[in-house]
């Protein structure tokens, strides 16, 4: 992160950290829809192979399978959504602050932004170890692993951004009077398509089966 | 000795782009000495048949690292050493857009070929491939850590490529001089852009492939083993969607080198500048579309064979296109043949030859013949060694003076191109033979009556020639440090906007920001429209303490080691966790130092 004489001449007009996270942003498509492709080609992969697994199941009178419909609480997963959704918007009132050098608002949102954040990390803990607890770990089948590594990566995605969004309330109280609105929107561009990939797994992963 | 360590330190906290290109243009020539060591002893095995020079197991990890150490360890690294010196040279900047990132890129390079390497140390050299094809890396087929120094060894190098990607990307799209528009840009620029696109498309791919043979080998998962559900193509697939840009990741800098010495060296415009461009970025769009090229025996059935077999055939158009475009370049021009024209030629000799039986590839019946077989050996290294190799040591005789501001001596440099030349076609053309004869890839030994024992012989000769041409090169570089000619600055007659400045060039590089008005900038500068020499100058030399530079940084070396130690616990069972989330707390750390660090 520089300071705010750091904004040189460019050429397309687009500073170049923003431009640098448009790029990154480019690369992680890739990264994400490698793992989303991931999932669907082992989404019907439902055979248990933890042979201890397996056997807890069919002594519990089920079947030694495991599908999404088996594990997934939609309604949960419903409300992490639109926590993360309404991280986003107060992605945007944390940058008008900075942009205004209101300081209470930028503080106030920023703060928002991070507890959202962590709401839906602390939803995405939740899930997982319910899955967990149903049989459904990293290694019972190929849909689990592949579940697990999309939305596992998605929500490393999102503790960087709540890292990140950190270090940028610590500078507003060491610094009162950073108001750098360029590394601001350069976090809040991550932050923004971190959610729309959120709505994208949404959709795929957990609505999509319900159809 | 305070001045010795004061040199050390400075390079070791270098964020100067010049500096780091030369870094990695060492380092890269380092493994390539690891990597040709490799290849030797792999023809020194193959070199009568019934051989037990080497064993089976010791042959693998040759195959393996030979190939992963010349691919990221050897081209990428010396492309990206042609990228960081010359790209703001070229575009009249005054460094990357993110210096310390470069150094970054620089040092996280250099930890995983270190991390990789250590696995020679530990005798768990990687043995599967530099495809590392399923299920040859499953937990149950390779029990050491062989695999794992592999997998996390690339992780790291790619981390690497991505961040040099996205800053070289931003400083081409961002830092140009005034003038310079996209269409004057010289045509190494352009080939470095698409390069860089393909690397940010393409490497995020292998990264979660890797990642899920780490899960699969470290927490149990089953992408990779059918006998759980996975599935072994799905590893060709991912590996091939990156590995086919890959490979043009590895040839369109060598490209961009060849353009631009065919250029000087027959003092005239590169012909159909606008077509070679348009052709790079053909090349680089369709590279997506043919990976599946590598799988034609796996039985994808007959509409993937035919789509991928035409969309091969389709990409070799472009490519002919610039083929063409070389010849004009040099037809009717004033030749000069230096070493590193010799070498320029010479590439588009070796890579025609390549890209034919490349295109005798593209059809899925021949290729079925060929498929492992030392014809594919042949083919591949007609372009990536007669190709991509060849180019870069045009570049390096090309850029040298540029670079230490002496020239490479020219006899001594011809000398190691005819040992090239001729210990590479000696060493490759007769693996055609071998490979039409059925000689599989990859095999240790072969038996006395199965008629290959005469062109073996024949290969490992040339590629001792060739073992005596880097000599040659070593030799020169050294002894032109010392006794070399003095390059000034324009030292080739030049086109583009690095020989407008001293060599060295001084660590501002331009004193004024350039203007730019025409493609070739400077020859247009030199020359008037009909031909006669105009008065100007290199540009004078001026107290570097007037102009302001980023400063140096040690976090990037740190946060190298970081990402190093981070990669490197995932090998131990007991303290791995611990060693990598140190690793995590070091990166973490370096991270809000570099951040609060006043670096001007």
């Amino acid at each position: 992160m520089g300071h705010a004489a750091h904004e040189h001449y460019t050429v397309t007009g687009v500073d170049n950290r923003k431009f640098a996270m448009w790029t990154l942003i480019g690369s992680e498509c890739f990264l994400f829809g490698t793992l989303m492709i991931n999932y669907i080609l082992n989404k019907a992969s439902t055979k248990i192979n933890d042979p201890a697994i397996a056997k807890y199941l069919i002594e519990h009178g089920k079947k030694p399978f495991i599908a999404p419909t088996d594990v997934y609480d939609i309604d949960l997963t419903t409300i992490s959504t639109f926590i993360l959704l309404m991280s986003s918007v107060a992605m945007v009132l944390a940058l008008d602050g900075c942009v205004r050098k209101n300081l209470k608002n930028f503080r106030l949102w920023t703060w928002v932004v991070i507890v959202f954040g962590l709401l839906f990390l602390g939803c995405q803990a939740y899930e997982f170890n319910h899955f967990i607890h149903k049989g459904l770990t990293l290694s019972a089948n190929n849909f689990g692993a592949s579940f697990f590594l999309l939305t596992g990566c998605h929500g490393a995605h999102v503790a960087v951004g709540v890292m990140l969004m950190g270090s940028v309330l610590i500078r507003s109280y060491l610094q009162p009077d950073w108001f750098d609105s360029v590394v601001v929107e350069v976090l809040g561009l991550y932050w923004h398509f971190v959610d729309v990939i959120w709505i994208i797994i949404f959709t795929v992963v957990y609505l999509l089966v319900y159809v | 000795m305070t001045g010795f360590f004061k040199e050390v330190w400075s390079w070791l906290t270098t964020v100067d782009h010049k500096r780091i290109g030369i870094l990695y243009g060492a380092s890269a020539l380092l493994f390539l000495l690891i990597g040709g060591t490799e290849a030797l002893l792999m023809r020194t095995q193959l070199i009568v048949p019934g051989n037990d020079f080497l064993t089976a197991k010791a042959f693998n990890s040759m195959v393996t690292m030979h190939g992963t150490t010349m691919i990221f360890l050897v081209i990428m690294p010396l492309s990206a050493a042609f990228f960081n010196f010359l790209t703001p040279l070229m575009i009249g900047a005054r460094d990357v857009a993110f210096p310390r990132l470069n150094a970054l890129s620089y040092w996280i390079f250099f930890f995983g070929g270190v991390l990789l390497h250590i696995s020679f140390v530990v005798g768990q050299i990687p043995r599967g491939g530099w495809f590392g094809y399923a299920n040859l890396t499953s937990p149950t087929y390779t029990t050491d850590l062989s695999v794992d120094f592999w997998a996390m060894g690339l992780q790291v190098l790619g981390l690497a490529s991505l961040i040099a990607a996205i800053n070289f990307f931003v400083t081409i799209m961002n830092m140009r001089a005034p003038g310079m528009t996209l269409l004057k840009m010289p045509i190494f620029i352009w080939t470095t852009l698409v390069t860089q696109l393909l690397l940010i498309f393409a490497l995020p791919v292998i990264t979660v492939a890797l990642v899920m043979i780490t899960f699969d080998r470290k927490f149990g998962t089953g992408f990779f083993d059918p006998t759980l559900g996975g599935d072994v193509v799905l590893w060709q697939h991912l590996f091939w969607v990156f590995g086919h840009p890959e490979v043009y990741i590895l040839i369109l800098p060598a490209m961009g080198i060849v353009s631009e010495i065919l250029s000087t060296f027959s003092k005239k415009p590169l012909f159909g500048y606008s077509v070679m461009v348009y052709s790079t970025c053909a090349i680089g769009f369709l590279g997506f579309a043919v990976w599946a090229h590598h799988m034609f025996t796996v039985g994808m059935g007959p509409w993937a064979n035919a789509i991928f077999s035409a969309a091969t055939m389709l990409i070799a158009v472009p490519t002919g296109v610039k083929i063409f475009n070389w010849i004009m370049t040099m037809w009717g021009g004033k030749i000069r043949f230096t070493t590193a024209n010799l070498f320029a030629i010479s590439f588009i000799a070796m890579f025609t030859m390549g890209g034919l039986s490349g295109v005798m590839h593209a059809s899925p019946p021949i290729d079925a013949q060929h498929h492992d077989t030392y014809f594919v050996v042949a083919h591949f290294h007609y372009v990536l060694y007669g190709g991509a190799v060849m180019a870069l040591f045009g570049g390096i005789y090309y850029w040298f003076p540029k670079v230490f501001g002496v020239y490479l001596n020219e006899a001594m440099g011809k000398a190691q191109f005819w040992l090239y030349m001729i210990g590479f076609n000696v060493t490759f053309f007769p693996m055609h033979f071998l490979g039409v004869q059925g000689m599989p890839r990859r095999n240790f030994v072969y038996a006395a009556d199965q008629g290959w024992n005469f062109w073996n012989f024949v290969c490992t000769m040339g590629a001792y020639l060739t073992a005596i041409g880097g000599f040659v090169f070593i030799i020169n570089v050294v002894y032109s440090l010392w006794f070399g000619k003095k390059a000034v600055g324009d030292d080739w007659n030049g086109r583009t906007l690095e020989w407008m400045i001293p060599s060295p060039p001084p660590v501002y590089n331009f004193a004024v920001e350039p203007t730019v008005d025409h493609l070739d900038e400077w020859w247009h500068r030199k020359y008037t429209s009909s031909g006669t020499r105009t008065d100007v100058q290199i540009e004078a030399h001026v107290d570097p303490s007037t102009i302001h530079l980023p400063g140096p940084s040690f976090w990037p070396l740190v946060m190298g080691f970081g990402i190093f130690v981070l990669a490197g616990g995932f090998f131990l069972d007991s303290y791995g966790a611990t060693i990598s989330i140190a690793g995590m707390l070091i990166v973490i750390i370096s991270g809000y130092a570099w951040a609060f660090e006043d670096n001007g």
